[in-house]
Parts: C-alpha cells; structure tokens; sequence
C-alpha cells in the first residue's frame, strides 16, 4: 500500500516535473525567435497611413500623431477609443480577435481608417 | 411709422461709413424692401429702439503654441484690446467656438480672464477642440454653457433680435461633418415656433452650416433640416468660425458668414493637402487674424458685418 503510494507521488512529480519543462521550453520557443506583433500607422495631413492595414491577431498597432493639430483615433463600435492625440502623442492597442475594426477621428469625422485582423 | 423706418434706412447708411480698417460686407438677402415691412410694424414692441452692435471672434485655441504663432494667449490679448477701442460700444461678444487648443482647464482659465477684460457679456457655443476632456465637453459646459440645454444649444433675444447659439460639434459620425442631431432639431423646431417671421434672427455655431469644402469636413451633415426651419424668416444671419477665414454667402434670404481665427490662418478650401495651421511668414500673421463686427439696425432686414484684422 505504502509502496503503490510512493509509486504514485513518485510518477506524479515526473509528470508535474515534465509538464513545467515543456511549459518553459514552448514559453522560450515561442518568445525568442519571433517578437509580438506590432504595427504603425501615422497621422498626417488629417489623414490615417495606412488607410487600410492588414495585420495578424495579437498585433499591437501604435497610431502617431505627426499633424500640428490634435486627433483622436476612435473605435466606430466602441473597441477602442484613444485620448486627445497632440503632435507627437501616441496610441497603442492590441488587437486580441480577428475581424474588421473601423475607427475615425471624432475631430475630424471625415478622418477614417480600418484595421482588418486575420487570424 | 414707414416714414420713421425710412429715417432709420439712411441712419443705418450713414452707420455703413464707418467701415474701420477692415474689409466690410452689407449683406443683402435679395430681399424686397416691402417684405416684412408691415409684419415688422404689426411685431411686439419688443425690437431695437437703437442701432446696436455685437462683436463676434472665433477660434481663440488658447493653448496653441506652434507655427505660425507661438502664443494664440498673445493674439487673442490683441483681438479683445480691438474690441475694447471700438469706436461704438458692443452690447456683447459672442465666440463661435475653439476657445481651448486642448480643453485644459488652464486654457479655458485664461480665455475667461482675457474676455473679462472686454467688460461685456459674452455668449459661446462649443467648437470640436472645447471637447476634448473626458467627459467630452462637460468641462466646457460647466464654464461656458450654464443654462444651456443638451450639448450647449441655447437662444436668447436681444432689442428685437432672435439669437440662436446651435452646436455642432457634439458626437460626430464617422466618415462625417459636423453634426446638429435630432434632439437639437427638435429643440430648434420649437424654439423658433415662437418667432414671428417679421424677427430677425442670427444662428451662431462653430462649424459652417453650409457645405463649405465637404473633403475636408467643411460643413454640417443635418444643416439643411435646420435651415427649412429658418426660411420663412425674413432676415437670418448665419455666423461661423472653424475654418479660420472669411467666407460668405447668401441664398434666399439667409446670409452666411465665417469669421477669422484669432490664433493662426488656415489654407484656403483645397489649396492644400489638408486642413491646419498655415504657416506664414511672422510679419504677415497679424494681417490674417481678426475679429467681425455685427451692426444691427431697426428696420432692416440684413445686417452689417465688418471684419477687421489685427493688423490694422
């Protein structure tokens, strides 16, 4: 009885031991050679560049205001909403879910741009 | 009584002289001068036993600091000195909108303290920069819109004259202009149920509400809904800032009408890759900032605008 128990904690801590193993080489496999996801898109001339971006799920995109006059870059279904953008200020999201996400300047309304993520 | 009108038309012509150093518009809505004549003489007691003045400047941004002016505090200083040494005293100031660069409340602090300075009482309606706290535009409003209703809509008469302070600037759609909204149409609607058409009336709000440049947001998606409501008026004076430049029109019996920045010049519609500050030389700023003059008078049915730069 006593044995069979030894037995059994023994495997299990083999297990737990394994499982910790793989966790921590899949973690250093997937963190090293391949960076998160980022992308850029830059306001200028009242105008969002790229008007149209492309990215793939789990990409933080980074909007920067090059304009002198202050923006907002804001979720037309409320997924994201940026603070006043001044010159030079930035905004980041991370979009987590695939889809296609519509956004404008609530400014400027006539400011707008899409991002589509792709699983 | 006609007779005494037709006194005031040649009063209101003598006034017409004193153009000051700026460009001067006498707005004629196409109007016959039988219309509303007698409508005028059968309206309540309550119009203008005096000509009268108010002044309007627009687009103040305290807070902006970059080319072509370093200090919008400093040129806004200006503008209010030039309404202080008008030769007629103004009944009061109206601002058509962009008061703040950024709606800091240090912004907003110094645009009430530098308007104090004038010794009038001033009217605002909010522009898309006042808006920017983050309870979008609440802050404004606490300051500047006390008594007003929904986004900061309001109307008030002065010596006979209907006022109407509309905004548009309040939760824009995207892909759009500016916006008045059904809530505010509605309010308009009933607001100007009241008013006799013989009333002149003068709309004021941030963005044009004609369709200056529709690739650069210049205009207002719902205007034409409130511009029905106003056509049965014999006299209506629509009065704008956003696009830091004198433009006008006129169509039917309304006159349009946008005022200079005190802050910085913007390009002219499509002259330019966009919209903003147009950055020119320091010696030729002042010449490109201003302040517009309105000048009522009794009896008649348009009203004189005179625009006046800082330079002068």
């Amino acid at each position: 009885m006593i044995r069979t128990f030894h037995m059994l904690s023994l495997l299990a801590s083999i297990l737990v031991t394994y499982t910790l193993l793989l966790t921590v080489v899949s973690d250093v496999a997937r963190a090293a050679p391949v960076p998160a996801p980022a992308a850029s898109v830059s306001i200028g001339n009242f105008t969002f560049k790229a008007q149209v971006l492309t990215v793939r799920l789990g990409t933080t995109v980074t909007w920067t205001n090059a304009d002198d006059i202050p923006h907002t870059v804001t979720s037309t279904t409320g997924a994201f909403k940026s603070k006043v953008l001044d010159s030079g200020d930035k905004f980041s999201f991370t979009f987590a879910k695939p889809g296609q996400f519509g956004y404008f300047c609530s400014l400027h309304p006539h400011m707008t741009g899409t991002v589509i993520v792709k699983a | 009584m006609l007779d005494n009108m037709d006194g005031d038309r040649r009063g209101f012509l003598k006034c017409m002289a004193w153009a000051g150093t700026g460009a001067l518009f006498a707005f004629n809505g196409g109007i016959g001068s039988s219309i509303g004549l007698d409508a005028a003489i059968a309206a309540p007691r309550k119009t203008a036993t005096t000509p009268f003045t108010f002044v309007q400047v627009s687009d103040s941004h305290i807070g902006f600091n970059k080319p072509p002016n370093a200090d919008a505090r400093a040129t806004f200083r200006e503008a209010i000195a030039k309404v202080k040494a008008l030769p007629t005293r103004p009944d009061f100031i109206i601002h058509t909108g962009d008061v703040s660069q950024l709606s800091r409340p240090e912004e907003f602090d110094d645009a009430e303290q530098m308007l104090k300075e004038a010794g009038l009482p001033v009217f605002f309606v909010p522009g898309e920069h006042d808006m920017l706290d983050p309870d979008g535009g609440k802050a404004f409003l606490a300051r500047f819109g006390k008594g007003s209703q929904g986004a900061g809509w309001y109307s008030f008469d002065h010596r006979g004259v209907h006022f109407v302070a509309l905004v548009n600037v309040a939760d824009l759609k995207p892909g759009g202009m500016g916006n008045l909204g059904a809530a505010q149409l509605k309010w308009l609607k009933d607001d100007l149920a009241g008013c006799p058409s013989s009333q002149p009336i003068v709309v004021f709000a941030h963005i044009p509400l004609w369709t200056v440049y529709a690739d650069w947001g210049w205009g207002t998606d719902d205007a034409a809904e409130a511009l029905k409501l106003l056509a049965r008026f014999g006299s209506v004076t629509v009065l704008n800032g956003h696009i830091h430049q004198i433009t006008q029109k006129v169509e039917g019996r309304i006159a349009f009408h946008t005022a200079r920045s005190t802050a910085f010049p913007q390009p002219v519609a499509g002259t330019a890759a966009s919209p903003g500050p147009l950055k020119v030389p320091p010696e030729q700023l002042h010449s490109m900032l201003g302040i517009t003059d309105a000048l009522f008078v009794r009896g008649h049915d348009r009203i004189a605008l005179i625009d006046s730069t800082l330079a002068a």
